[in-house]
This record gives C-alpha cells, structure tokens and sequence, in this order.
C-alpha cells in the first residue's frame, strides 16, 4: 500500500477543506476503518438525498485503492454513478470496476430485489415447489411490486456475498448501500417478525384450507378461531382467503429457513468485523433521521464507526464574519462601479450564515450523541461523473482521517 | 394540461429526499387555506415531520388543527398510522373493530403492517381517498382539499399504484371494490402529484424519471417544485467574467479597501480579495449548472413554481411566507 495512489489524477484545489465546520465532535477516521484488516463489513445508512450511495461507492473504491478486496452493493444508484462504476445492467451479479490503483480489487453490483427473493425461493424449496410459487401472483406482487421488500433483500444479499468470500475468498470487504427511508433499518426487526407471524395463529389459519383441514381442527385451535376465519372471509372473500393461503401454505416451508437467515444477519451485523457508517447532510430532517439510525442500531447494539455529513457549506474567508460583509457592503453604497463587489459581500454574508446555521445543526447532533465521531464532506459543485470523481469523493471523505 | 387549481381536491406531494417535500406541502396547504379552505395535511412515513415543522408536540392517528389562515381557513394535519388505520378500515367497511384485538393476538395486525409491508400503502393511499371522499358523501368535518406528503419521488409510482397490484390479486370481492374506487380517484383530474426537487442533476434526473413513471401509471401530474433558490445578484456580463476571464482583481482589492475590509496591500486585504474572487468563481460555477437544469426541468413542459432558499431555516413564519409565494405564483 503506497501512499500517494489513492489521490485523484486531477486535484481541484477548489474542493479542498478550507475551513469546515468547526464541531466539537471528533473527526471520523475512515481511512482507519477501511484499513483494518478486521473490518469485514461496512453498511451505510441514512435518509434520502444525502449521498448515501456515493459515499458507498467512494469509501469502497478508497478501500481497493488501499489493497482491499472490496465489493460495493449498491441500491438504485443514480445513472451516472453506475456508469462512474462501469455498472450498465442490473443484473444482480458483482462485477470488476475497473482502474483500483495497485494491488487491490473492486466489484461492484446493483441490487435487484425480485432476482434476490427469487434466489431465496430457489434455494430453499425443490425446483417443483419453486416454480409453484414463483408462479404465485401473491408472490409476484410480494417480490417486485410491494415497498419493503428491499430492506429485507439488501439484506439476504449481503449475507449471500458475506458466504462466498468466505467460502473462495473473493472479497474481505463487503461495503452495502440500504434503501433511503427510516425503513432501511426494517431489517432489523425482521427475525422478530418472521418470529411473531409463525408463532402465530393466523399461518396457520391460512394454510389450513390446504392442508385440507377441517372446522373441527379449527376448534381445537382455540377460542377465536371461528370468529377468525369468518373475519377474514368477510375481509378477503372467499376467492382472495383461498388464493393467500395457497401461497402461505407453498412457502410455508420456506419461512423456517428465512427466520434462520435472518437471525444469521442480525447476528453477522453485530458482529464486531461490521461497521455501520450513517450518512446525513447537515439539514434539520436529515440529520434528525440520522439521530433516529444512531439511537436504532445503539438500542441493537450495533456498531457504529460514526456520521458522514455530506454537502458540508464552506466560506473561503471564515474570519470575515458575515455582519462584517454586509457593513462592507454598505460602505460601497450606490457607488455604481463598485456595485460587483458588494454583491460579492453580500454573497459572503449568506455563505458565512449557511456555515453558521450548519454548525448549529451539527453541533445540535453531537449535543445528544456526543461520544458519534464525525467526517465532514464538502457541498461538490458537480455530481461524480468518472471514477477519478469518486476518488475525490474518497479523498474527502478521508480528510479528516489525516489529524 | 393546467387544470385549475381549485378543481384539484387531492394534492400528492413527493420528491427526492432532502428537496424539501415536506415543507413544500406544509406551505401548499397553507397557501389553500389562505383562499378560504379546510385543508388536510397528512403525513404517511411515520417521520411526524409535521410536528416539528409546525412546532407542536407529536400528531397522534387524530385529526388536528396546526393553523389557521386569514379568511378563516384551516390547516389540519394527520400522522397516519398504519396498525391504526388497518383498525379504522375495519371499522368503517364491516364494523369490525372489535376483531382487532383478535387479529392482533393471531398475528394478522403483524402480517399486514410489517411482514407484507406492501399492504401498509394500501392502507395509507387508502386513507388519503376517505378524507377526500368525504365532501362527496357529506360526511361530518369534510375537507375542501387534502394534502399528501407522500413517500419520495423513487417510490411514489408504486405508492400510488398499489391498489392496481391488489386489483389484480383480488379479482372480485370487497376487497377489489376498496382498490378500484382507490384508484378512480387517484387517477381522476381531482387528483394533482407535484414533484419537488432542486436544481442539481441528480434530483433533476429522479425528477424526470418520476414525471415518466407517473405518465406511464395514467397519474395525473401537477407541477414541479424547485426550492432553494439562490439569488443571482451580479449582472449577466459580471457573471461571465466570474465564470471565465476572471473580475478585475484590482478593482476588488481597492473596492476592499473602500469597504474598509483591508487596504490593498495588507495581507487581510488580500486575503479577502482572494475569498471574494474565488467565491465569486463558485458562484457563477453554481449559476451555471442551475441554468442548464433548469431548461431541462422546463423542457418537460409541465407548470414549474420556484422556491428561494430561506437563510434563516424554515419555521412557522417562513412557512406562510412559502405559502404565500405559491399563492403569487398560481399554484394555489
């Protein structure tokens, strides 16, 4: 691992930290992270529009430029950002991204929801039983059409890479994206669900039917059952209860195995070897939905290395406070040929308040998670278009990995 | 096709994270109150969002007045709940709320909100169409408009069409006559789905990729939002030089000066001097690539309102001052 190859080819001066916020939390060190060799397993999270994908991206190409053997799964990157990747087809396959600096490696793949639950499908019934159910319209809504399901599946995917590289060694880097929504973190409850759902009575109801069970089955189940059942016919119809609990009854096999995986993940995520990085911009919702992830996975005890804010604001001149630009300004008055200048302070003014109002926010976080260790990540005038962009992005991220 | 805004009874407003959707509807729905109106404002994520907007404790599943207009409007607000509103929807198609606690204890309430989450949009769009359809069946407290602060640009298609999947799960039966009459409405000219974004490329492209997914669904588009705005104060001419040639750096050293920021030979006079001309070179940078996403959200030929971004953050005050800048702007 050399020190100078993971720089962008080309440096912007421009985009260099100036003067970022000024925070009392301390500075997230990536570069640690990506470099210990014990680090198996990072899962980024955190709201909408905040650079969650990116910042996925960019820290697995940095780890591959650092001599990891890295795979990136990203979810619904933006067009530009998977060609950045070489990334043209969602096929559900990790593929080589080429031009990894030295001797690491990285692959890189989008995840396709309704080819993963199919997999699980395949890989855990008898090819006949299979194609029953991939023929299910239950399952075909189930699988492609219906919200949530991502959440779950980024998740069985992951755990499905983690497999391989231990089994060919491949990766001993597995960097996953979740989806954007408080929801991302759904998986977390999942082998609780799956639990409560089997455990309960309504399964059985619903495969009752076929496995050709009689009222009298019914009766011993208990008190309410009755009532249930004419519920659920009042509800769903007759049509509707017949066809649910045809598809609940050709999964039904399958469910036992998915709580067993699901457990399996949970437990891989609080495993030491992952690190959970949430991403949030320095606005008032995101950074409250990144509060929400911080508190989620502390309650689950998970791991978490710490924050990135992205989109940070940056004055070029942070000394001159914006009261002192706006005097400025009025110094100038109507002086018509100074008129560009003073729009130029004025400029400045709303600047140094933007900063201002960041660092509020900011340090709002760090007030109630103090011990959250935090990068910062300046605003880019430009969306990353190349894989030299993303290094940038890297390059940032790891800025303060230097102090 | 414009439409006008007073025959639109649902608004539905999603957009990419971090655009400013929920603010957006906050201020749509004050801006209908401002004519007068009795406005829902209702929120599905479970993000109480609006709570914090409107600086009030937590919503409960309960309709709540946040505002009140001049011209004796209101803005309700209403956190959906899913688990409450599967309760609710039993309720009021077979009087069955009694069955909850039974449903519950056989792990159905479970199945329904969580396990096929998909079945939680059924509920949510489901509800949107009830507050809706109240003016029709004469019900008590109607609404005059509903406002959605829907799921995000990436997902709202399938938010909004779950009730297509459903229709084609159930071929006859109450529940296909729930979905269908969910969707009427939906796809009716009462309905209008705005999109917010900013003008940078990537929420741009979600929003584009959005209005194509609507159209596809037969979803009636509204209009698009762009919010935070930033002023461009420097003349055309000034602007081009930031961006290329440069400013006159002498001119700006000794404009320092007379600003009485540091005279033109001091290091903090040159220091500032630097800052300005570089931030001078963002700006026209930033100008740049706001003009060329702008034509490209114009080129969609659907009605395009502007919002300016607020320095001072968005409170209950700013949120009129939005309002009323949608009023101006023939949105509301």
């Amino acid at each position: 691992m050399t020190a100078a190859n993971d720089q962008p080819s080309v440096m912007i001066d421009e985009l260099l930290p100036g003067s970022p916020l000024e925070l009392s939390a301390a500075s997230l060190n990536l570069d640690a992270v990506i470099d210990d060799p014990k680090t198996r397993i990072i899962v980024c999270c955190g709201a909408g529009g905040v650079g969650k994908t990116t910042t996925a991206a960019a820290l697995a190409l940095r780890a591959a430029d650092h001599g990891r053997r890295v795979c990136v799964l990203t979810i619904d990157p933006a067009r530009r950002l998977a060609q950045a990747m070489g990334l043209t087809e969602l096929d559900n396959t990790p593929r080589p991204v080429k031009g990894v600096t030295g001797s690491g490696s990285l692959d890189a793949m989008m995840l396709d929801m309704k080819r993963t639950f199919d997999e699980v499908v395949e890989s855990h019934s008898d090819p006949e039983r299979a194609q029953q159910i991939l023929e299910n319209p239950f399952y075909q809504a189930l699988s492609s059409s219906f919200a949530g399901t991502q959440e779950y599946m980024a998740m069985e995917k992951l755990s499905q890479l983690r497999a391989q590289a231990d089994e060919d060694g491949r990766w001993d880097l597995i960097i996953v994206d979740t989806p954007p929504s408080r929801s991302a973190l759904d998986f977390l409850d999942a082998p609780e669900r799956l639990g409560s759902f089997l455990d309960g009575r309504f399964i059985r109801v619903l495969t009752a039917p076929a496995r050709g069970a009689s009222r009298g089955i019914g009766r011993l189940l208990g008190a309410g059952f009755g009532l249930f059942t004419g519920v659920l016919n009042k509800i769903l119809g007759a049509q509707l209860l017949t066809d649910l609990g045809a598809f609940v009854a050709a999964v039904d096999t399958m469910f036992g195995g998915f709580r067993e995986r699901a457990v399996a993940t949970y437990e891989l995520l609080q495993d030491p070897g992952t690190s959970f990085v949430v991403v949030a911009a320095p606005e008032r919702d995101a950074l409250r939905e990144a509060s929400f992830f911080v508190e989620r996975l502390d309650d689950d005890n998970m791991p978490l290395a710490g924050l990135v804010l992205n989109r940070v604001a940056h004055s070029r001149a942070k000394d001159l406070t914006a009261e002192q630009a706006i005097v400025g300004a009025e110094h100038l008055g109507q002086d018509d040929d100074a008129q560009v200048t003073a729009a130029l302070l004025r400029m400045h003014a709303d600047r140094q308040r933007a900063v201002a109002m960041q660092e509020r926010l900011a340090q709002r976080f760090s007030g109630a998670h103090p011990t959250v260790p935090i990068a910062q990540v300046l605003a880019l005038p430009e969306d990353v278009h190349d894989l030299d962009g993303l290094r940038q992005v890297g390059y940032l991220l790891a800025a303060d990995s230097k102090d | 096709m414009p439409r006008s805004s007073s025959d639109i009874s649902l608004h539905i407003v999603s957009g990419k994270g971090g655009t400013g959707k929920t603010t957006v509807a906050a201020a749509l729905a004050l801006a209908l109150a401002g004519q007068g109106k009795r406005v829902m404002l209702m929120e599905v994520e479970g993000r109480q969002g609006l709570a914090q907007l409107f600086d009030t404790a937590p919503l409960p599943y309960e309709e709540t007045k946040l505002a009140v207009a001049p011209g004796g409007g209101e803005v309700w607000g209403l956190a959906v709940d899913p688990e409450e509103a599967l309760l609710e929807y039993l309720e009021m198609f077979y009087n069955l709320r009694r069955a909850g606690s039974v449903l519950r204890k056989m792990g159905a309430i479970d199945f329904v909100t969580t396990v096929a989450p998909g079945l939680r949009d059924v509920l949510l769009t489901g509800k949107a169409v009830e507050l809706v359809r109240r003016k029709d069946k004469g019900s008590p407290s109607p609404y005059d408009a509903v406002v959605l602060d829907a799921p995000p640009t990436g997902r709202i298609t399938r938010f909004l069409n779950v009730n297509t999947e459903i229709a084609g799960l159930a071929k006859v039966g109450p529940i296909r006559n729930q979905a269908d009459s969910v969707m009427s409405v939906l796809r009716s000219p009462r309905t209008a789905v705005h999109l917010t974004t900013l003008l940078e490329e990537m929420p741009v492209q979600e929003t584009i990729d959005g209005v194509g997914e609507l159209e596809d669904a037969a979803l009636p588009m509204g209009g698009i939002i762009v919010t935070m705005t930033r002023s461009q104060p420097l003349s055309a001419e000034a602007l081009e030089r930031a961006g290329s040639t440069g400013l006159s750096r002498s001119e700006v050293a000794s404009d320092v000066a007379r600003a009485g920021l540091g005279s033109v030979r001091s290091k903090q006079g040159r220091a500032v001097t630097d800052a300005l001309l570089a931030e001078a070179k963002d700006h026209a940078a930033r100008v740049h690539l706001e003009t060329v996403e702008r034509e490209r959200i114009q080129s969609l030929g659907i009605p395009v309102y502007e919002l300016p971004f607020l320095a001072g953050g968005i409170d209950l005050a700013s949120l009129y001052e939005l309002a009323s800048m949608l009023t101006e702007e023939g949105m509301a």
